[in-house]
């Protein structure tokens, strides 16, 4: 999903997932109206904001244990340092989370994604701040994610090129 | 899922125990300038050690409220928790019940030294544990809810005392006139009763009411 600065894409985001009503029309999750399906719908969807929804006085460790405990994905302290592994963090997964840099702290956003076992990925502009390396493990672990038969949508100014034919591309207009 | 969000918040509180500690001082310093400002005249401190007591409970709990859910807003984390998967009832439920254990509970635990300050008797200190324990909750249950409603407003700690003080006043009456009946040798239990009845209100009501504000501070 691209879009002019202020054309909606993190509105847009926030309806799917729930946080914002829309002032008319309803989004539907298999067919059925997220509102009445409640929390039930939160079993299904990820979602990862501008705000990286790091805390800052948690270790990485703790915070993916916390994240995914929350989500009623419970996680030993292993698997949630062989997820920082993935993301490149192996060496920093013991430190608070206020040493890290901004990309180190997206980081961990991302490790979130790769422990999820959610279908549905809103992924808000989640390429900020992150160098070349991030960026190719953002777009393998989208296309694993799709090759799983799951969905993302990805709000971002940057170009993902995910292999031919998985992604379709939403131009929102101001 | 319930244990991660009460296990969360005691270790976010306990590496940032300034807070919590600075909570308890201004209790300790409150209720202790009355003392030193009245001078040695038991029978008068006595009769308003009730009032002193509770009344600073209230503000130091004022402190602590502005916090229950700004640093999580500010990190994106409370985004994070309105989207997990149960009931946002026993979010709050949890995160209330981390506020009352880090900022309440020293309070009513160092209350009886502070009560000896004014001159009451062990009975007396015992009420006044016991009606604390009792009324403490409510001021975290109904101080979530102002809490939540002030999130992300300019000036919110104000705004926070103007909404939350005057639902405070059945707890201040409750409590501290149970500890007044227990100096004037009458039995506490009435005013226990009602204090118990108003903590059973705000343990239904409140987390709802907590979390339908949360939802709109958060559109």
């Amino acid at each position: 999903m691209t879009g002019a600065n202020g054309s909606g894409k993190t509105s847009l985001l926030r309806i799917l997932c729930g946080l914002l009503s829309p002032a008319e029309g309803l989004v539907a999750w298999q067919g059925v109206n997220v509102h009445s399906l409640g929390e039930e719908y939160f079993t299904a969807v990820t979602y990862v904001g501008h705000r990286t929804g790091v805390k800052d006085e948690l270790t990485a460790i703790e915070n993916l244990q916390v994240s995914a405990g929350l989500c009623g994905n419970e996680i030993d302290r292993g698997q949630a340092r062989a997820a920082l592994e993935k993301v490149g963090l192996a060496k920093r997964d013991a430190l608070p989370a206020r040493l890290l840099s901004e990309g180190q702290r997206r980081r961990i956003s991302l490790a979130r994604l790769v422990v999820s076992k959610t279908s549905l990925w809103l992924l808000d502009e989640i390429l900020t701040s992150l160098d070349k390396a991030a960026i190719s493990l953002v777009r393998s672990l989208i296309e694993e994610h799709l090759s799983e038969g799951g969905i993302a949508i990805v709000a971002t100014h940057q170009d993902l090129e995910l292999s031919s034919g998985q992604s379709r591309r939403l131009e929102l207009a101001t | 899922m319930l244990r991660w969000i009460v296990w969360r918040d005691l270790i976010l509180a306990w590496r940032r125990r300034a807070d919590a500690l600075s909570t308890l001082f201004f209790f300790v310093i409150v209720v202790s300038l009355f003392p030193l400002g009245i001078g040695p005249e038991t029978e008068l401190l006595r009769s308003i050690a009730p009032g002193v007591v509770w009344v600073a409970a209230l503000l130091a709990s004022m402190l602590s409220l502005g916090r229950l859910f700004a640093n999580d807003y500010h990190d994106g984390t409370l985004e994070q928790l309105l989207l997990t998967p149960q009931p946002l009832y026993l979010v709050v439920l949890g995160k209330v019940a981390a506020q009352w254990v880090t900022s309440e509970l020293p309070l009513v635990v160092i209350a009886p030294l502070l009560g000896v300050q004014f001159g009451l008797s062990n009975q007396t200190l015992v009420v006044l544990v016991v009606t604390l324990l009792l009324g403490t909750p409510v001021l975290s249950f109904i101080g979530s809810v102002g809490a939540a409603l002030t999130l992300g407003l300019r000036s919110s700690s104000v705004l926070i005392a103007i909404l939350v003080l005057p639902l405070y006043i059945p707890v201040l009456i409750f409590g501290a006139g149970a500890v007044e009946a227990s100096i004037a040798g009458l039995s506490p239990a009435s005013h226990m009763y009602l204090l118990g009845a108003v903590t059973v209100l705000a343990l239904i009501f409140a987390p709802w009411a907590t979390a339908a504000a949360l939802r709109i501070s958060l559109e």
